[in-house]
């Protein structure tokens, strides 16, 4: 028989573990040519703003060893079309959502969470707190425990509703677990992990950055290793905290090594765009990894590593 | 049009000239039209390159075949250029928004800068299967970097070359060339494919000579599908809002009046969600 796979985020029963990954696939709608985009686990949207946001200048991406830096910039049409398009899109397909938040202060959070606490068709919500595509880096909310409790606080103050608000945090700190437990203490349901690291490319003809946005971050493979240190260390502190993990999964594999460390649930990101199937292969692929192994479920392994 | 992915064995792949022609069996490609474009995976299962590359399709026979020209040039075309008849490589197509052809019979001018003449043979065939009279412009840094000549000489009125060191054809560029053509023949349409300071010269020229341009633009993409948002360009809608737009649904083929080829790879202010005076 082929193991359960269903899981569960807080209050959000899952039936796949396999998600995408914020800012990795759009809305959805573009991966539907590849696959039934109503049996994922969800769909993280790309981080919606309070106004359209045009992004960084061109280039914004520079492939390197195993991952690739990307200077995206939050490009969107802001929370009003938001609605009207892609989430109308999503509801209409039965796919499960969850919706990304990314505010210029924490007002903006607050005033996005209220908005979204009362449309129908969000099953979720993530506070991206820790995108680094931003001029300010004092913008990042994640890297201090304080701004990061303060955004989280503002949205569950409006949170009217019992989807579950995941909180999405950046490795590039000094300790993520003191993080974690710092937007635990403002009411999360749970994190998501990792967010892209800040990095760098150099054109050396033209010597000067490769990026428009100068920096960027960095993601896909060339990653997972820290991702999963960071669900280690997170989920040997807070047990009971439910975690989505991302950060290179490429493989049913790979999916399993983040599930072992602690997560609930994976979203697939950077993969998916040199391989649009991708969520679906993994869903499969892990399964198989359970069943090899003798599992009859995916909850029985969450965290099993902790064990030896 | 719906794009597959697609495991598809290379049935050969042979220099021409400076480039390389690859020819894939397709069975599941559904139809293409000129100026669509297919993405590849490179580096094989595993490999450390995440990214595809991105290439206009040649030629295609539905249900069969899919046709590419490339350039050696990175270490992921590299990788494509060591690759053998038989080998089994991952690729999407079709994809994007391919060359709008003309409702009239008019007089139509190609112009392709090097390997962006890859497209254009399909191009000029559907344009005289409806009656338009096609003349082309081919240009190139050097003759070995031309591409398509006789092929293009088969399927339109008449071919013109150049090259910038004079190896073939006029010495020059296309648009020293593209005026007189456009003014001789009464051209009413003007496609191109190349370089992006050729097809902001193009775009240019045709503007100022009274015809349409269409050009498919080259802009660096990650996913190809819509969902990386890496590859936009600022372009002014119907409405005249400027937007940044991205090359891999929307285009690759844009109006040439509607880019704003001067504010390629930045963001204008007047851009729709531009950032604004103290920050975005």
């Amino acid at each position: 028989m082929s193991p359960d796979l269903t899981t569960s985020l807080g209050s959000l029963q899952l039936a796949a573990p396999t998600l995408t990954a914020s800012g990795c696939a759009a809305a959805g709608k573009e991966l539907a040519q590849f696959g039934d985009v109503s049996t994922l686990g969800a769909v993280v949207t790309k981080s919606i703003m309070m106004q359209p946001r045009s992004g960084r200048a061109t280039p914004r991406m520079a492939e390197t060893p195993s991952g690739m830096l990307n200077s995206i910039g939050l490009q969107g049409p802001g929370i009003e079309v938001f609605l009207e398009k892609d989430l109308a899109w999503l509801r209409e397909n039965n796919v499960t959502t969850i919706v990304s938040i990314a505010g210029n202060n924490v007002e903006e959070f607050g005033e996005l969470a209220r908005i979204l606490a009362k449309v129908p068709g969000v099953d979720g919500l993530e506070v991206n707190i820790s995108c680094p595509n931003v001029e300010s880096r004092g913008q990042v909310f994640a890297c201090n425990p304080v701004s990061a409790a303060q955004v989280i606080e503002t949205v569950r103050s409006v949170w009217h509703s019992d989807a579950p608000v995941l909180a999405k945090l950046s490795p590039d700190v000094t300790d993520i677990v003191e993080i974690a437990h710092s937007v635990v203490e403002a009411g999360v349901d749970g994190v998501s992990m990792i967010n892209t690291l800040l990095g760098m490319v150099i054109d050396v003809d033209g010597m000067k950055p490769m990026l428009g946005g100068r920096t960027g971050g960095l993601s896909g493979p060339a990653i997972r290793p820290v991702a999963v240190r960071a669900i280690y260390q997170v989920h040997a502190a807070i047990p009971h905290l439910p975690i989505l993990g991302m950060g290179g999964i490429r493989t049913g594999h790979d999916a399993l090594e983040f599930i072992a460390a602690g997560a609930s649930a994976v979203s697939i990101g950077t993969v998916v765009f040199g391989d649009p199937s991708a969520p679906w292969r993994i869903e499969a692929e892990l399964g198989q990894e359970l069943e090899s192994r003798g599992y009859n479920s995916l909850s029985e392994v969450i965290g099993l590593a902790h064990q030896n | 049009m719906s794009a597959k992915q697609m495991q598809c064995t290379i049935k050969s792949i042979a220099p021409v000239g400076n480039y390389l022609h690859l020819v894939l069996d397709a069975p599941e490609i559904g139809e293409v039209q000129p100026g669509h474009f297919a993405a590849v995976a490179v580096g094989g299962i595993g490999g450390g390159m995440l990214l595809r590359r991105a290439f206009s399709i040649h030629k295609s026979a539905p249900g069969q075949s899919l046709e590419i020209i490339f350039a050696p040039h990175g270490e992921g075309t590299q990788w494509l250029a060591t690759q053998n008849a038989g080998d089994v490589i991952d690729v999407i197509a079709p994809l994007g928004q391919p060359f709008v052809l003309p409702r009239q019979p008019v007089a139509c001018v190609i112009v392709a800068g090097g390997y962006g003449a890859a497209p254009m043979e399909l191009l000029a065939r559907a344009l005289r299967s409806r009656g338009c009279r096609v003349d082309v412009v081919l240009g190139a840094a050097t003759e070995a970097k031309l591409f398509g000549v006789l092929d293009l000489k088969g399927v339109s009125d008449s071919v013109i070359v150049t090259t910038d060191d004079g190896t073939s054809g006029v010495r020059g560029r296309v648009t020293d060339v593209l005026p007189n053509i456009i003014k001789q023949n009464g051209s009413q349409a003007v496609y191109a494919c190349g370089p992006m300071p050729m097809l902001h010269a193009v775009a240019q020229v045709a503007q100022e000579n009274g015809a349409f341009s269409q050009c498919a633009v080259e802009e660096s993409m990650a996913c190809g599908i819509g969902v990386c948002m890496t590859c936009v360009l600022p372009v002014v809608g119907d409405d005249g809002v400027t937007r940044m737009v991205r090359s891999c649904v929307e285009g690759p083929v844009f109006r040439g009046d509607r880019v704003r080829w001067n504010d390629v790879h930045t963001i204008p202010s007047d851009a729709f969600g531009a950032p604004r005076p103290g920050g975005h």
